[in-house]
């Protein structure tokens, strides 16, 4: 009988990963800490048209883009005069779960049935379970997801909780945790048993998914507006947000818009803790993965992520919850559009960046996701309010995640802070060289870490002295 | 109550004891158990709350497990009203209002 305790299943880990994602990654691995990157995006055997086609058959992608006039003109009130471009949103909640998440689902479970598989298992608390789970039930396919879910007196976040409803509405299996990263352990465990594949989040055709919604966007205001957008923004947690729509927008030939990530802060809560656990109001989007996917992507459940948010940030800013449960009542108030929270961070985030931008500029929020009873603003500010948290009106800098939740005044009180990129950019380098366990690199690492960093060469190098590395 | 055979119910499951948990948790967390829920058809001929059984789940997995719910119910909702957020779709009603009186003025 085999061995299932927790250090023997983290033990086989590789070989469950190259059994239930048809990937062997050790064949990508050169020089000391590199790997090909676009030979990984290449094991998707598909073209942009075709995924798109494949999107299509399942009710996954081109969703509307619309232009939020209202709301651009009330931003307009506190730009500075000549200030505050238009904002377009993308609204993704009508793909057939809900939510962009539909487009990393769906290639995955077409690629997964083609390659014989009977089943499909996630691991995620978020939107992308439904999303599997809908695309399995079209496919024929069985469909396991695994949720972080319960504190330890079995109180669930109700956005989870919510997840878990509509995952079992399209017949998947749903198995709950408590609080704990060997969640992945049970999802080992789980692969092994019934031998389906792993529809990760961070596999390239979960990436290779993403890059029709930055594709299609960048050609629909090409057509409506005649140019490419200024800036594009995403939000960010795990990072395939990011590099899907970036990569698709490069595709679309927009290698001048800015890509700006965004994430919900919540500096100070441990994605970890039992006790941490149900005092955040938002389960995705934030930095608790934000920043240390940044720094690390290779933490993910494969051996290399194919989500690489650094290689295409070129801005990343914060916002608090409070300011996203605002953004949430002002776009169903004056645009009629009701959509779930954690899908407006980035649109709280575009808000204070409209402002800063030209007029004539054009800021695309590539994402809404749907709402409904538990991820809904009054679901979760009254759950925050039940686990001891304060809600009320003020400034967004009186927001301290875990303590409060400070709904804005006003649209002019909107805003946003800038992370370091560089900063990030540079933990990022120090990690690959502690995991590789190296003190030297060749030539060819160093090009690689400029991609990985959109570093320039010599900027690398220098981080390299810093840090003692000899370049052989 | 009693669990019929074929009833929807809820198994529960300890993972990993406190003292078996992952290193580099937090403590609140190694101090607690890793819980396992899962939900299926009950395999049992009849079963009370507590009672070890069988149930076959949605992807035909048997899992066995300590029944603790029978006929489980989604309990989350839409919440208490929330004042804050009422006032702020109040205030961005009355600014459109004015902007969209500024803007057909403008027009004409």
């Amino acid at each position: 009988m085999k061995d299932n305790s927790y250090q023997a299943v983290m033990a086989r880990k590789n070989e469950i990963m190259k059994k239930s994602v048809g990937i062997d990654y050790d064949v990508l691995e050169y020089g000391r800490l590199s790997f090909d990157y676009e030979g990984l995006m290449k094991k998707v055997p598909y073209s942009i048209e075709e995924i798109a086609e494949i999107q299509a058959q399942t009710k996954v992608g081109r969703t509307p883009l619309f232009e939020l006039k209202n709301l651009t003109s009330l931003v307009r009130r506190y730009s500075p005069p000549g200030k505050g471009a238009r904002i377009f949103i993308k609204d993704e909640a009508a793909n057939c779960s809900g939510s962009f998440k539909d487009r990393r689902a769906s290639l995955s479970v077409y690629h997964a049935k083609k390659l014989g598989f009977k089943g499909v298992i996630a691991a995620t608390s978020g939107n992308y379970g439904a999303a599997v789970a809908a695309q399995a039930a079209q496919r024929g396919l069985k469909c396991i997801v695994v949720q972080e879910v319960y504190d330890s007196r079995k109180v669930g976040q109700p956005e989870i909780l919510e997840k878990a409803r509509k995952c079992e509405a399209y017949g998947a299996e749903v198995v709950q945790l408590t609080v704990g990263p060997e969640l992945f352990y049970v999802f080992l465990m789980l692969l092994e048993e019934t031998g389906y594949f792993n529809a990760s989040l961070y596999t390239p055709y979960s990436i290779a998914g993403i890059e029709t919604l930055g594709y299609e966007l960048a050609v629909e205001v090409k057509e409506r507006e005649g140019r490419f957008p200024d800036a594009v923004v995403i939000t960010h947690a795990g990072g395939g947000n990011v590099t899907g729509t970036a990569r698709g927008l490069l595709k679309a030939g927009a290698d001048k818009t800015c890509i700006i990530g965004a994430s919900v802060d919540l500096t100070g809560l441990h994605m970890a803790s039992d006790e941490d656990f149900n005092k955040k109001s938002f389960t995705t989007g934030h930095t608790g993965f934000g920043v240390p996917f940044a720094v690390w992507p290779d933490r993910s459940d494969v051996p290399r992520n194919a989500a690489r948010p650094l290689r295409y940030l070129d801005r990343y800013v914060t916002v608090t919850q409070g300011e996203v449960f605002f953004t949430t009542e002002v776009l169903a108030r004056v645009e009629g559009l009701e959509r779930g929270p954690a899908g407006n961070t980035s649109l709280a985030a575009a808000i204070a960046l409209a402002k800063e931008m030209d007029r004539d500029q054009i800021i695309v929020v590539q994402e809404t996701e749907y709402t409904g009873a538990g991820k809904h603003p009054l679901a979760q500010l009254s759950f925050a309010r039940k686990n001891g948290i304060e809600v009320r009106r003020g400034h967004p800098s009186e927001n301290v995640p875990g303590k409060n939740i400070v709904i804005p005044e006003s649209i002019s009180q909107l805003g946003y802070k800038e992370m370091d990129l560089d900063r990030l950019r540079q933990s990022y380098i120090k990690n690959a060289l502690e995991k590789a366990g190296v003190k030297a690199v060749e030539k060819v690492d160093v090009d690689f870490l400029s991609e990985e960093t959109k570093w320039p060469v010599d900027r690398v190098l220098e981080c390299l002295r810093d840090y003692g590395i000899d370049v052989e | 109550m009693k669990a019929k055979k074929g009833m929807w119910v809820e198994v529960e499951n300890i993972v990993l004891r406190p003292g078996e948990r992952a290193p580099h948790l937090p403590e609140d967390t190694k101090r607690v158990p890793l819980v396992m829920w899962v939900k299926g058809f009950l395999e049992s001929d009849v079963a009370s709350l507590g009672d070890n059984v069988k149930v076959r789940t949605l992807t035909g997995r048997i899992v066995e497990g300590k029944l603790v719910t029978i006929n489980p119910r989604h309990v989350h909702d839409f919440g208490d009203c929330v004042e804050e957020l009422l006032q702020v779709g109040e205030e961005v009603k009355k600014e459109l209002e004015k902007v969209l009186k500024e803007e057909d003025s403008d027009e004409r």
